[in-house]
């Protein structure tokens, strides 16, 4: 089959690129037409706002390293004459540097709305795991870039974390060799975390566009959790979502401008303004905060092979959760009794974030356990069983119907004017 | 403003505490009340300017500021005849010239601050195997960094507490982490003589150095918090402008 593409453009200059190359349709019917529940809360708005961060990060990343010098003996200086004397270097520099931790906020509770409004069941599998590799993704390159700067943080951070492989069997030690590109964490692997950094945030947005592609094809979730049932529970993307996402947008930026201009270190460590030196060791080697909680998980258990599979497999729990949670009902609103477990994990989760940042030691390893065990337990005990034991709440007919108000009307939509509903 | 800084120091505040608390060890230094404070604060430039004095005459026998150059110095106030005659006053070692020999010649605006000693080996060879730190960034690589600096340069005891063993060869201070610290108590009363005629107190001469290495450490705080204030209002009425466009596109849909 040759032939034009048929468009419905009226401008002449649009409608002759559509008809050879029909990306303007394309845009037309997924960003502008394209069906989405009308029900949508604000916790809707951070995979727009992940997407933001992402090109943020990518933007400043490449100016950044238009200045940046990957060498051990000239990375710390460069930052510095970054800092000093490029134009706006310092605000290109601390953008990108809180951009790291909005970027992980945001995509945090992107999750934990996913967990919250069970995203991840069918149809939505696929979408779910593609989101879990933009994770893996994100903290690798996150790792990487938080060791560019090479202060006393980013080095010994580098140094604990690739230690970590040495924990394989047999081929472990060899393996740490092979990632630093010698003995220790040196200028090969600065050159090579470099070059790695730049490359993967790339390869991100190649997810990302599987994982928009994936959310095309199923059409999103939505708080109740319930299939949209016809065009009666739908309204386009545009304008609808787009103003509404611009507004939280908006919201967002306030925040983040608040720690680029008025608190730029507050969530970083001031070691990482002290030069990289392999000879001193900080007295507590801490990751960002984004790294916490997998941080207090690696600690809690007493053996490092044992501590390197629970830290990995926290994250890789998350590929196997459409199959672990055997509830057919997606939201919670409608699931009174896993509701509680739910917090209680989001609660582990925090705890597990502050005992990463304690050192490991008397009450912060016992607390770590707790945290990690509650974890696992939530994942791979609490949701597959609690599908099969609990009676979930009726579901509502329609999104319609519930919207309208032909039943109670749900606590967090009545807590919404600006919905009309 | 202030709702705008809870909410957002809230927000961050569950994430941070362990962080700021990791540090643990030494007494918390007091904290004092600094011009650049705050949210909104600037440099104290007659203070920055007594501390660049406190620093050059005092610290700079021993710690280097590499990452300043001379000119630099236009940030807290000096004007360019003032900044060319205090680069004047260091020599340089430039070259090779066109024999390929190294030079000594008289210090530029462009020149960064001449270390003390050529390479940290010498540093440590000169201060009995101790090495002074580079200043820079002093105020940003500590916690709590200005009240920590002050407190330190105050904090130097001529005994110590009863019941501690002397250390040979170190100095006991309330403040440093482990308290036994290489660096001998730096400032004595009237140590500098201020061209402003203010008294040299100690205490005065540890807050205008500390404001001196807060400003060498963030020279661009300044223009930073301006621009935020800027930005910030900016978009809190953007942000008021796309919500009520929200609130007129979703009045017009009819469920």
């Amino acid at each position: 089959m040759v032939g034009l593409h048929k468009s419905d453009f009226k401008n002449p200059v649009v409608r002759w690129i559509d008809e050879r190359l029909p990306i303007p349709s394309l845009l037309q019917k997924e960003y502008a037409q394209f069906p989405t529940p009308k029900n949508f809360n604000y916790f809707w708005n951070f995979g727009a706002l992940a997407m933001v961060c992402l090109v943020v990060m990518i933007v400043t990343g490449i100016f950044l390293a238009m200045h940046y010098t990957p060498h051990t003996a000239h990375a710390f200086d460069s930052v510095e004459r970054i800092m000093r004397d490029v134009n706006y270097g310092w605000l290109i520099r601390y953008i990108h540097m809180n951009g790291a931790s909005m970027f992980f906020i945001v995509v945090y509770i992107h999750i934990f709305r996913g967990l919250y409004y069970g995203s991840y069941k069918a149809p939505r599998e696929l979408l779910w795991i593609l989101g879990v590799v933009i994770l893996l993704l994100m903290m690798a390159t996150a790792f990487m870039g938080y060791v560019l700067p090479w202060g006393q943080m980013s080095f010994w951070g580098a140094t604990v974390i690739t230690n970590l492989f040495s924990a394989i069997p047999v081929v472990g030690d060899d393996i740490v060799v092979w990632l630093w590109g010698g003995f220790s964490v040196d200028n090969p692997t600065l050159n090579r975390f470099f070059s790695l950094h730049y490359l993967l945030p790339f390869l991100i947005v190649g997810v990302v566009f599987l994982h928009v592609v994936a959310l095309h094809i199923t059409g999103s979730n939505n708080p109740l959790g319930i299939e949209p049932k016809g065009p009666q529970d739908t309204i386009p993307f545009h304008p609808y979502y787009t103003i509404k996402d611009s507004f939280g947008l908006v919201v967002f930026l306030i925040v983040f401008a608040f720690f680029v201009f008025f608190a730029p270190n507050y969530l970083g460590h001031p070691d990482n303004y002290i030069e990289a030196n392999p000879l001193v060791t900080p007295a507590h080697i801490v990751p960002e905060w984004y790294f916490l909680p997998f941080y207090a998980i690696l600690r809690a258990v007493p053996d490092k092979l044992g501590g390197v599979v629970l830290m990995f497999g926290s994250i890789f729990v998350l590929f196997v959760l459409p199959w672990l949670d055997t509830s057919p009902v997606r939201s919670m609103k409608f699931r009174p009794l896993a509701r509680p477990f739910f917090w209680v994990f989001v609660l582990s989760c925090l705890l597990l974030g502050y005992c990463g940042a304690m050192p490991p030691e008397g009450i912060w390893v016992v607390l770590s356990r707790v945290g990690t065990a509650y974890y696992f337990l939530y994942f791979l005990v609490i949701l597959p069983v609690l599908g099969k034991l609990e009676r979930p709440l009726p579901l509502p007919v329609s999104i319609s119907e519930r919207v309208l108000g032909g039943g109670p009307v749900p606590a967090a939509a009545a807590a919404k004017p600006m919905e009309k509903a | 403003m202030r709702r705008l800084r809870l909410v957002a120091l809230a927000a961050s505040l569950l994430l941070a505490a362990p962080a700021a608390r990791a540090a643990g060890e030494a007494p918390k230094p007091p904290p004092q009340d600094w011009s650049f404070g705050g949210l909104f604060g600037t440099f104290d430039r007659a203070s920055a300017q007594r501390g660049f004095l406190v620093y050059k005459q005092v610290c700079a026998g021993c710690h280097a500021m590499k990452q300043l150059a001379y000119r630099n110095l236009e940030g807290i106030g000096l004007s360019q005849a003032e900044i060319r005659a205090i680069a004047a006053e260091y020599m340089i070692m430039d070259g090779p010239n066109d024999d390929g020999e190294m030079f000594e010649r008289p210090g530029r605006p462009s020149d960064r601050f001449r270390s003390p000693f050529p390479n940290v080996q010498a540093a440590r060879a000169a201060n009995n195997g101790a090495y002074p730190v580079d200043l820079s960034l002093i105020i940003k690589a500590r916690p709590d960094g200005a009240n920590y600096i002050h407190a330190l340069l105050t904090g130097y005891r001529d005994e110590p507490p009863a019941g501690v063993e002397p250390m040979e060869g170190m100095h006991y201070n309330a403040y440093f982490p482990g308290h036994w610290i290489a660096m001998a108590r730096p400032l004595h009363d009237d140590q500098v003589e201020y061209p402003d005629g203010t008294p040299a107190t100690t205490e005065q001469m540890a807050r205008d150095v500390t404001t001196f290495l807060a400003w060498a450490a963030e020279p661009e705080l300044e223009q930073r918090r301006a621009m935020g204030v800027r930005v910030i209002l900016f978009l809190i009425v953007l942000a008021g402008l796309t919500y009520g466009v929200k609130r007129k596109i979703w009045a017009e849909l009819k469920h």
